[in-house]
Order: C-alpha cells, then sequence, then structure tokens
C-alpha cells in the first residue's frame, strides 16, 4: 500500500458549483439533493473529492439508504426466541433446531428489469443468491413474484418473455431451482413491471458468517468477477427515480449477469466457509466496491486502507469513482486473517474464480483509498451508511380514498356462474403459471416436495424430519383499497398457506414496491402498510426478519399500486409423511369448507374486476382470532393426514378454489351454495379441503375444537365443476376448464 | 462398486447423482474435472448442469477437461459410463456417442416430468427393465433435441410425447456394446415417491450390475 497520507490534488477536479444551476451541478446528475451535499462538507469538513462524492451518491441512494422508509421500518417487531440474525445483515437467519439454520431475503430488481427485462430480471436473481450465501449459507430455493400490465398490449408481453427468460436463464444455469412465486397483471404495471425474488438458504449454526471487516490487520481479498463500467450508478440513477421517456438512454445503467461466475463462486465461497478461512463476507451489489469497503468496516468500528489498483478489471483506464461506483455482478468480499490469505488464494485458484488482495482493516474509522499512488478518497467509513440521512416524509390520507370505499358495485342481476367461472379461468392472473414455473428447474437438489402450482412449496432438509415450507403472497389492488388491511391479509394468507403444509409460521420478509415516496399520498400508503404487516405479524407472534423498499415505481407520474408482497417461512418438525398436495383429490372424496362466515364483501376480490372492471369499496378486514382458528385447524388436517389437498380461498374465491384442486387433481365436483356472492368471495382465514369420508367425523370434531365453522358442501367426482342452488345449476365441463386455466397464458403470448 | 461423478465448473447434479446412487446402493465420490487418474473406479456419470457455462455450444469446452481421457478409456474398456442432461450433451461432443443435441423446438426450457419407455435393455442402464415399461422421469434443459444424421445412434428409450423434437423420439442412446449410455431426462430425479415418482431407480440401480 502506498504512504502518502495527503488528499492529493485533482486533475480532473469537480468543477465548481455554479451559481445559476445551468448546467446542474455534478452531484445533483448523481440523484444527491443540495441539502445531502451540504451535509457531505459539513461531514469532511470540506468540499468532497470526485471519488468521494461517487461514494456519498450510491451509498446514499434511495435503494441503498432506505433514507424515506427507515424511520418506518423500525415498528416492525423483529425479535422471536428464535431469530438469530435479524433485519440489517445481507439475510435474516432463523434457527431450525438440532444445529440448522435458515437465512432468508427478499429483493426487488423492477426498475432494471423495465429497462433490460432479460438481464434484469437475471441479475436480481445473483443478487438475491450473493445475500443469501454471503451468510454461510447454501442457496436451496428461489420464488419470483412479478408482475406486469395487461398483455394485449406487445411490450408487456416482450417485458414477460424477457423476464421469465432472464430467472430461468441464471437460475437454471446456477443450479438453485426456482420452486414457486407469483405472476399478476393489473395496467398500473404496465409502465413499471415488478420483479421481486426471494431466496431461501440452509446451514449448521457453526457455518454462519457475519458481513464483518473483523480486526485491524485483516486483509480485504476480491473474489470473482473482473469490475468494469457496467451498473455504474445504478442504485442511484436508475434505482432510485421514477421512470419518463428517456429512460431507454439509462440501459447502460443495467448490470450483465453471469451464472456461471456466480456458480463458482458459491462454490468457492462455501468451501472457504467450511474450511473457516475467512472472519466476515460482504457481496457486492448496488454500490459495489463503496459498500464492500464501508459497511463491513464500520460493523467492526474500524477503517480500510484500500488500493484500487488491486481490484482486477475488465477494461482499461477506469477512474477512481468508476471503480468504486461499477456494480459488475458476481463480486465478493473476504475479509481474512493474514495467515490465510494464501489459503484462500488457493481455492479461489481452484474454483477458477479470480481474486486479489486489495486492503487492509486499520483501527480508528478512517476509509482511506488510494488509486494511482495517490490518496484520492479519506472518509469516515460509518458515515456513508449510518449519517445517511433520514427523512420523515410527509404523509396523509388520500382525498380520494373515500370515495374510493364508496364507490361499490350494486348487482341488477346474478351473473352465470359458469360463465363467471370460465372468465376467472382465462384470466392469466390466476390462471396456472405453468408456462412460466415448467421454464424454471424446480426440483434440483431433490428436495422440492410440493412444488409450484400449489398455495405454498414444502421443501425438506434431508437426513432430517424437518420440512421448510414458504409461501408468498401479493395483492396489489387489495392494498390500493386498504392498505393497511391489504397488507395485513397477506400475512394472514401467507401463515395460512404454509400451515396448510404442516408447517408452522416462524419469520416474514417483505419487499415493499411503492410509488414516488415524496408525494405524501404514497407515504401514507407505506406506513399503513408497514403498520398491517406489523399487526398481523405481532398478533401471530412471527418476526420480521429482513425485506426491501423500492420506491419510485412510477412512469409519468402515475404511482402503482402500492404492492407489499409477504414471504413467510415456516417449519414443518416433523414433516407429514404424505404432505397434502392440489393434485391429491380422488372422486368420492368429501368437499369441506372452513372459517368464518362474515358479510360477505367483494370489495378488492377478481370476480368484481374481471366481471365488472371494478376496482372500489373497501375489502374486510382481517380477523386475527379466526386466523389463528384457521391456522390451527389446516396445521392439524395436514400433519394428521386428515386430508390430502386444501386451498386456501383468495384470487377467485371458493369456486376458483375448489376448481383448481378438480384441475390439478382431474376430477370433478358437485357442490351446493346458499348465496352465489359467497362463491367469489375472497377471506384469508377461509379455506377449502377435500376430505375422505372416513375422516369426516375428525374433522368436524378438530374444527369444532377451535372454534372454527365448518361445513360440507360438496362432493369430488365426476366430469364436471358443478355448482348449484335449489335446483339451479351452474357447470363447467372439467376438460374445458382445465384447457382454458392452462391456456391463458400462452395463448396471449402466441399474438 | 465405487462409481465416479464427475464435477465440471458449472456442473449443478452432482450431489443429487451420489444421494440418489447412494439410495440404491452404490457408493460414489465427487470427481474435479481435473482429475488425470479414475482408475480406482468401476463405473463413471457425467451430471447434469451447465459444465464451463456452455456459453459455446454445450459440452463444446468440457470435452476439453482433463478428466476427459480417462472417462473416454473406461469408454472403451467397458466400464459403465453414464451421461445425464449435460453429460449426455458432452459424450455427444466427446465423440463417445454419435449424435449432437441442439435446442428445443419450441426454443423454451422445458422442466416437467416426462413419460419414457424402455425400447432396448442390452445396456448398463436399461438392464433391469423390461422392454415396454413406462417410466416417468422428469426432463429438466433448454438443448435436449437429439439430432443424428448418421442414423447410427441406438435409441434404448423413446418419449412417449414428443416433448422436443428429438430424432426418433429419442430419450436415451447407447453405443454398441451398451456400456456408454446418454439419458436426457434425469432418472436421479425419481428415486422416490415423496417427490412425485420412484420409476428412476430401475435405471440407477442398473449402473451396478
Amino acid at each position: 500500500m502506498t504512504s502518502n497520507t495527503e488528499l492529493a490534488p485533482e486533475e480532473n477536479a469537480l468543477p465548481p458549483e455554479p451559481s445559476d444551476g445551468n448546467p446542474p451541478p455534478v452531484h445533483q446528475l448523481l440523484g444527491m439533493t443540495d441539502d445531502e451535499y451540504a451535509t457531505v462538507c459539513e461531514i469532511l469538513g470540506r468540499e468532497p473529492r470526485s471519488a468521494e462524492l461517487a461514494m456519498y451518491s450510491v451509498m446514499w441512494s434511495e435503494h441503498c439508504s432506505y433514507k424515506s422508509s427507515r424511520i418506518h421500518l423500525g415498528r416492525f417487531p423483529t425479535e422471536a426466541p428464535w431469530v438469530v440474525v435479524g433485519p440489517g445483515e445481507n439475510a435474516g437467519v432463523v434457527d431450525l433446531g438440532d444445529g440448522w439454520l435458515a437465512a432468508l431475503r427478499i429483493e426487488s430488481h423492477n426498475h432494471p428489469s423495465f429497462v433490460e427485462p432479460y438481464q434484469g430480471a437475471a441479475t436480481g436473481v445473483g443478487g438475491i443468491l450473493r445475500d443469501v450465501f454471503t451468510m454461510g449459507a447454501r442457496p436451496i430455493a428461489l420464488w419470483d413474484q412479478i408482475r406486469f400490465g395487461p398483455l394485449d398490449q406487445s411490450k408487456n408481453r416482450y417485458l414477460l418473455n424477457g423476464v421469465v427468460a432472464g430467472i430461468a436463464g441464471y437460475g437454471n444455469a446456477v443450479g438453485v431451482p426456482t420452486v414457486g412465486g407469483e405472476i399478476a397483471f393489473e395496467e398500473c404495471y404496465t409502465g413499471n413491471p415488478l420483479v421481486n425474488v426471494m431466496c431461501l438458504g440452509i446451514l449448521r449454526d457453526d457455518e454462519l458468517v457475519l458481513g464483518t471487516a473483523g480486526e485491524p490487520g485483516s486483509i480485504a481479498v476480491l473474489l470473482g468477477a473482473a469490475t468494469g463500467r457496467d451498473g455504474i450508478g445504478g442504485a442511484s440513477v436508475l434505482a432510485s427515480a421514477g421512470f419518463d421517456e428517456e429512460s431507454g438512454a439509462k440501459r447502460p445503467s443495467v448490470q450483465v449477469g453471469d451464472p456461471f461466475e456466480e456458480k463458482k463462486l458459491i462454490e468457492a465461497c462455501l468451501e472457504l466457509y467450511r474450511n473457516k478461512l475467512v472472519v466476515g463476507v460482504q457481496d457486492l451489489g448496488a454500490a459495489g466496491l463503496s459498500c464492500a469497503f464501508s459497511e463491513p468496516a464500520a460493523r467492526a468500528d474500524a477503517g480500510m486502507i484500500v488500493d484500487l489498483n488491486r481490484v482486477h478489471v475488465r477494461e482499461d483506464g477506469m477512474s477512481a469513482p468508476e471503480l468504486l461506483m461499477s456494480e459488475s455482478q458476481e463480486r465478493m468480499m473476504a475479509f481474512v486473517h493474514p495467515d490465510n490469505v494464501d489459503a484462500v488464494l488457493a481455492v479461489a485458484e481452484k474454483w477458477e474464480i479470480d481474486a486479489s488482495v486489495v486492503g487492509e482493516v486499520k483501527a480508528g474509522g478512517s476509509l482511506d483509498v488510494y488509486h494511482n499512488g495517490e490518496l484520492v478518497a479519506q472518509l469516515p467509513a460509518a458515515s456513508l451508511s449510518e449519517d445517511a440521512p433520514k427523512y420523515d416524509r410527509p404523509l396523509g390520507e388520500p382525498g380520494w380514498m373515500e370515495d374510493l370505499w364508496s364507490n361499490t358495485v350494486t348487482f341488477v342481476a346474478r351473473p352465470g356462474i359458469a360463465d363467471s367461472l370460465l372468465k376467472m379461468l382465462d384470466d392469466p392472473s390466476i390462471a396456472s403459471a405453468a408456462w412460466a414455473y415448467e421454464q424454471y428447474d424446480h426440483m434440483l437438489f431433490l428436495n422440492t416436495v410440493v412444488g409450484p402450482g400449489n398455495d405454498g412449496s414444502l421443501l425438506r432438509i434431508k437426513g432430517t424430519n424437518k420440512g421448510l415450507a414458504v409461501s408468498t403472497d401479493g395483492n396489489g389492488r387489495l392494498c390500493y383499497l386498504d392498505p393497511w388491511r391489504g397488507s395485513a391479509r397477506l400475512v394472514y394468507e401467507a401463515a395460512l398457506n404454509v400451515a396448510m403444509t404442516g408447517a408452522k409460521p416462524m419469520a416474514v420478509v417483505d419487499n415493499l414496491n411503492f410509488g414516488n415516496p415524496e408525494k405524501p399520498d404514497v407515504m401514507w400508503q407505506f406506513r399503513e402498510t408497514v403498520d398491517g404487516i406489523s399487526e398481523a405479524c405481532e398478533r401471530l407472534g412471527i418476526p420480521v426478519v429482513g425485506g426491501n423498499v423500492s420506491f419510485y415505481n412510477e412512469t409519468d407520474g402515475l404511482d402503482i399500486y402500492p404492492t407489499p408482497v409477504i414471504g413467510l417461512l415456516g417449519l414443518a418438525d416433523p414433516m407429514p409423511a404424505i404432505p397434502p398436495s392440489h393434485d391429491r383429490v380422488t372422486d368420492g372424496m368429501e368437499l369441506w369448507v372452513f372459517g368464518p362466515e362474515r358479510a360477505i364483501n367483494l370489495a378488492g376480490s377478481a370476480f368484481e374486476q374481471i366481471t365488472f372492471g371494478h376496482v372500489g369499496g373497501r375489502p374486510s378486514p382481517p380477523d386475527p382470532t379466526m386466523a389463528k382458528a384457521a391456522i390451527e385447524v389446516a396445521t392439524r388436517l395436514a400433519c394428521d393426514g386428515l386430508s390430502p389437498a386444501l386451498h386456501d380461498i383468495s384470487d377467485g374465491g371458493l369456486i376458483m378454489a375448489v376448481s383448481e384442486l378438480c384441475i390439478a387433481s382431474q376430477v370433478g365436483v358437485t357442490a351446493s351454495y346458499k348465496d352465489w356472492r359467497s362463491l367469489f368471495c375472497e377471506d384469508p382465514h377461509r379455506f377449502v379441503a377435500a376430505v375422505p369420508t372416513e375422516h369426516t367425523e375428525a374433522v368436524a370434531a378438530i374444527a369444532d375444537e377451535a372454534g372454527l365453522p365448518s361445513s360440507r358442501i360438496g362432493i369430488f367426482g365426476g366430469g364436471e365443476i358443478s355448482f348449484e342452488r335449489k335446483g339451479v345449476r351452474g357447470a363447467v365441463d372439467l376438460a374445458i376448464a382445465t384447457e382454458t386455466f392452462y391456456n391463458a397464458i400462452p395463448r396471449r403470448l402466441a399474438h | 462398486m465405487t462409481a465416479a461423478v464427475v464435477v465440471f465448473p458449472g456442473t449443478n447434479c452432482e450431489h443429487d447423482v451420489v444421494y440418489a446412487l447412494g439410495l440404491v446402493g452404490i457408493e460414489s465420490e465427487l470427481v474435479w474435472h481435473r482429475e488425470t487418474d479414475l482408475g480406482r473406479f468401476d463405473a463413471v456419470v457425467l451430471p447434469g448442469g451447465f459444465a464451463h457455462g456452455d456459453y459455446l455450444r454445450v459440452g463444446a469446452v468440457a470435452r476439453f477437461s482433463p478428466v476427459m481421457a480417462e472417462v473416454r478409456r473406461m469408454a472403451e474398456e467397458g466400464q459403465p459410463v453414464i451421461g445425464i442432461c449435460n453429460g449426455f450433451q458432452i459424450m455427444c461432443e466427446a465423440g463417445l456417442l454419435p449424435g449432437a443435441l441442439i435446442a428445443n423446438r419450441d426454443l423454451a426450457f422445458i422442466c416437467r416430468e416426462v413419460e419414457v419407455e424402455v425400447t432396448d435393455t442390452d445396456t448398463v442402464l436399461t438392464r433391469g427393465a423390461e422392454v415396454g415399461q413406462r417410466l416417468r422421469i422428469p426432463l429438466n434443459s433448454f438443448d435436449g433435441n437429439y439430432v443424428d444424421p448418421s442414423g447410427t445412434g441406438r435409441v434404448v428409450m423413446q418419449y412417449v410425447d414428443d416433448p422436443n423434437g428429438s430424432q426418433g423420439r429419442a430419450a436415451a442412446v447407447a453405443n454398441e456394446a451398451g456400456n456408454v449410455v446418454g439419458i436426457m431426462p434425469h432418472p436421479e430425479r425419481a428415486m422416490e415417491e415423496l417427490l412425485g415418482s420412484a420409476d428412476g431407480r430401475v435405471l440407477m440401480s442398473a449402473i451396478a450390475g
């Protein structure tokens, strides 16, 4: 390392701040406000150098600093006896018992995916994997939640095709199965698709690694891909601003993924952990080296001295700001005891990845960055993360909420049951997502006991009796109509979904996709959402162990629906011998419905939107007591082998839940109903189950004991999905239902 | 018997193959692609994945890995040499089997269970099955479409419904001696009813003889 300790005079110093704002000052071009710039000057006691400004601009971006959301996120319940690592690290970690831990995280790649769908989605997968294997875990599964505008627009078809191909291209090649997720379509996502991805990893408790730089003297070793000019400013320029007609010009800010490099990096890192060769690890995602130098040092109350010329690069002549801001993918920073550096380099060589010793941890908190022998940046390492601005942005209930709530549908005539069912089966948000998930390897590692196409996924941990259940749920329409109720309902829905696999809800990660936080309407939606999720998690006794916030999901000033996505992990221990699955219904089983019988409310339902094109009214609030009862009963039915197939009553209501069981199992049903609206009503505390006749008494007793209403409403069998009341029958042929359900997405893409 | 399971950079089914072989009582060891001596092994499996990233034609780089000389020796000496998915692609590139695997007819990755029919039981992979026996085994590939302009490939398993355009609906192909077999679906993924099918056992257990 060079010993020059004076900041060098800059050849290409920042131009003086113009007095008339024309051209705009550099900090504004980097997405930084004048006030934020003033704070930087205050911290440094002088104007920043270009390299320093680069680091602050990316680290203080909305994407990296959570500056608009942090004051709200503190309200999430984050503690439970089984939480090993809560929010703030690269991933949350929970204790599964018997020495096993699980690491989980969810992230968004919305903006890059709009600009370049294949690479945007692919690098989203790569990024979430690094968050998880940074913790010492082997990533075992991915879930993708993707949302687009309607498929009658060619741009949306292009985005869907590109995103799914990117997820498949990266996930399959990197060798981590994609076992579930969601696909939904709404007009509001036309200019701003949502691409969220969740990852789960497992590890032994002595393998946990944190993002710390360790003691002074530790050596920083940069592993993986060479650094290039790709992705410069991705966090600040792309992810922290809305879109307009010139967004195409942002394409160079999207990174390019290399799953092969990532695969080698995973194996190399896991070998480093097994051999206890690192004291800490930090992945390089948004903010690249700026983050990897500063955050681990800050966590260790230390500083660093680094030499940018040691960084292995893929192109010549990169400046210090470019090196510090680059978001080149597939890179990790390992912090290593000096005695172990050679061993670390040997592991890197075995796995055929590049490695460079780039810095050393120092006592004191200063981050000193050298380039071409000159000191180009000298700043308090912790200031990049801890001193980032926190905004208490103005918020207020939008004036239009009351209008929205009073805007309800009046039904002049009862719609045809069969017609309505067929319309819903043909709706791409409700129909089968097989077109997408059959392009994803969802079986690798031989753990996928319940896979895509079900409500929740169930993965076994080989060599144990444990099963890990995951459900990911979002519903922008419901949260638009009432963000508090909508988001709380999502937590209950996800918890019920994992319960239906026999698992106990354990931890939540959330991905909060919102519009422009500088608008009080959006910040109100955000606050309501945080509070709704918090309330539901507290009632269920499950902590939030991590998450992600994506703001500025707007195009030409129009914000998306507030769209929180809940990822909920449950543990089944022991796992049911034969866990329930939608395809296990057979002729003669009874159809039962469980859950509270509340006033029917169709506000926010898929039925109203699909049949009447209507989005309005106020959705029902959740009922925590009924939620707990439903979860308890579903868990017992699954664990005691009393029902081979259960389905929650969400998108499309009861009739859709029953139809999906029929289609998956290729068996018909004959059922009765009292009020036609009950067939389409969505309720997070209700579910249907197929019950073999020999178990009906046991099932009814369990529901009674839990205080959960239950009733038998039909019997499976025959070749039709048939619902009748007082001799009036609405029926759809099973073969037609099946064809419609599986073809809804492919036929729209065939244009 | 002890089988070698070869790991190229980018291979990803190696642990699944070791696990599946273990379920039918076959010991196996992971072997890095730079290994130059497989003398201690009685059989070798090239598992699925994306060897060397498959950025060129699939298998085109892997055929030059140092371990391939030993794989060739074992093939010539009559020991069981099995390639699954990417392993099958590599074996075609290496000339151990005729033909090649190109992109699926519909140009999309396919991951789902398919039904295959055993058409020839005179191989180290199919010798435990019966001609005409149908097996449900997951397919998981983008380049799974078998073409064989020479017409010399010996098709030993066929898809019941052609999923990917393969010539002669070929799902598995063997050499003349029957000791070298490439299979596109993944028998190691069909070992337990809990995961959907145990039909792959009859194939995996056959490797032991």
